[in-house]
């Protein structure tokens, strides 16, 4: 059993027209035994920056923390918020300090650069970065989020429509990984505004 | 003077709340030779003499101006020695930046961590503090900037300073000449009055040094052929 599937996590991030979306499922588990339905793997960076954690639960919290330790910081002494390409940057050094005893996480970043360009990205617990133009999944359930995504997805969706196609593809997805799933939670982000949005989905 | 009593130990504030070292450092870079330094509104110039101490010194061997990051230049007056360590120093503090982000570092961020790094040496034992003012001229998002930074650490942001042997003379030169909206080209030509007004003997492309850094946001020395050009149209 691997260290990555002992809570079990699903994440994922998709690139719209002018927008993003990043969705997460809300079940913690221990192995087999589910815990928690209501645990939060996306967090807020800054209004334009979201970070998922998937992969160990605690690592993800406790990277979560200083993540967002190493950002505010930043915001005081540059008097700005972080790009996410720099954001990014940032995540990939960390991970790799700790490269011989690593956080087993894979995180999946997504925010909105400069002009408003949207910007996703995911990597493995040491730090690899993998940009990508469609969609990034992380998690338990990746290799179903990757046939998933791959089908539904279409290039410059509009916000409404980029919501409906990553809720479908996650519940889709976790329904066929027993150690993710019990319900969804979605943040759809564009430039005026951020939309939580909570999934309803089987509950098993 | 009261206060030499307490001129030996760095660390050790006089009576009149001064730290003496510090006002000592500042009289090095006070007999420094001149440089100086001015915002146009398109870019920076900075300049300084470069007056070696015997005709057999290989000039073209000296630069007294040097690249922190491909965006940001820096010059000195005051010991040239010390200003080598400060600049080892800031361009690694510079790469480390870009390492973490990969982004080229802000011009504040890095005159804020090389005054740190400055201040530091008039707090620890057995240092003392280093003997030069630095001019740096950087351009970022932010736009041009030109910020002096002295041996006690504190640092200022400037639209035009000078500093070492003419600096009273220098200022109050730039004071008259300087406007808001100085496009690069006529700011190097200031530049090059200025450092004239307080020179002894003949300027010439041999005995000064030029910088600047434009809306391409590349930090470049002025070879002596372009300084010659630039003479020839301040004659």
């Amino acid at each position: 059993m691997s260290i990555f599937e002992y809570n079990g996590s699903a994440l994922v991030a998709m690139v719209g027209k002018n927008c993003f979306a990043i969705g997460s499922d809300r079940r913690l588990g221990v192995q087999l035994q589910t815990i928690a339905t209501d645990f939060q793997r996306i967090s807020k960076i800054h209004d334009k920056l979201f970070i998922g954690l998937s992969g160990l639960g605690t690592d993800a919290q406790t990277l979560y923390q200083r993540l967002v330790f190493r950002h505010k910081l930043y915001q005081l002494r540059e008097e700005r918020d972080m790009k996410p390409e720099t954001f990014a940057s940032l995540v990939s050094a960390i991970l790799y300090e700790k490269r011989f005893g690593p956080y087993f996480c894979q995180p999946v970043i997504a925010g909105l650069g400069d002009e408003d360009k949207p910007f996703i990205c995911t990597m493995d617990s040491i730090g690899a970065k993998e940009l990508a133009k469609d969609f990034v999944v992380a998690g338990t359930a990746s290799e179903s989020l990757y046939g998933a995504c791959e089908s539904m997805f279409r290039p410059d969706m509009e916000p409404e429509e980029l919501f409906e196609t990553l809720s479908q593809a996650l519940l889709s997805s976790v329904d066929r990984d027993c150690l993710s799933g019990w319900g969804g939670h979605v943040y759809l982000v564009t430039p005026t505004e951020v939309k939580e949005r909570i999934l309803k989905g089987r509950m098993d | 003077m009261g206060d030499s009593q307490y001129s030996f130990s760095l660390t050790t504030f006089s009576p009149s709340g001064k730290l003496v070292q510090i006002e000592h450092a500042l009289t090095a870079v006070g007999s420094g030779q001149t440089s100086l330094g001015i915002k146009a509104a398109n870019g920076v110039v900075i300049a300084t003499e470069k007056k070696l101490p015997s005709i057999l010194v290989d000039e073209s061997s000296v630069q007294k101006m040097q690249t922190l990051t491909p965006n940001i230049g820096v010059v000195y007056s005051g010991m040239g020695p010390d200003f080598r360590v400060l600049v080892r120093k800031s361009r690694k503090q510079a790469e480390q930046y870009h390492r973490l982000y990969k982004e080229p570092i802000p011009v504040t961020q890095l005159v804020r961590e090389t005054a740190a790094v400055m201040q530091e040496f008039t707090q620890s034992g057995g240092v003392r503090p280093f003997g030069v003012s630095l001019l740096v001229a950087g351009f970022d998002d932010k736009g041009p900037q030109l910020y002096q930074v002295d041996p006690s650490g504190s640092y200022f942001s400037w639209k035009a300073s000078a500093m070492g042997k003419n600096v009273s003379n220098a200022k109050t030169f730039l004071e008259k000449r300087y406007t808001d909206d100085m496009e690069l080209d006529d700011a190097v030509h200031t530049a090059i009055l200025t450092l004239k007004e307080g020179f002894e003997g003949q300027i010439s492309s041999k005995n000064i040094e030029i910088g600047i850094i434009g809306a391409d946001k590349k930090f470049r020395v002025l070879s002596p052929a372009e300084i010659d050009d630039y003479l020839a149209e301040v004659e």
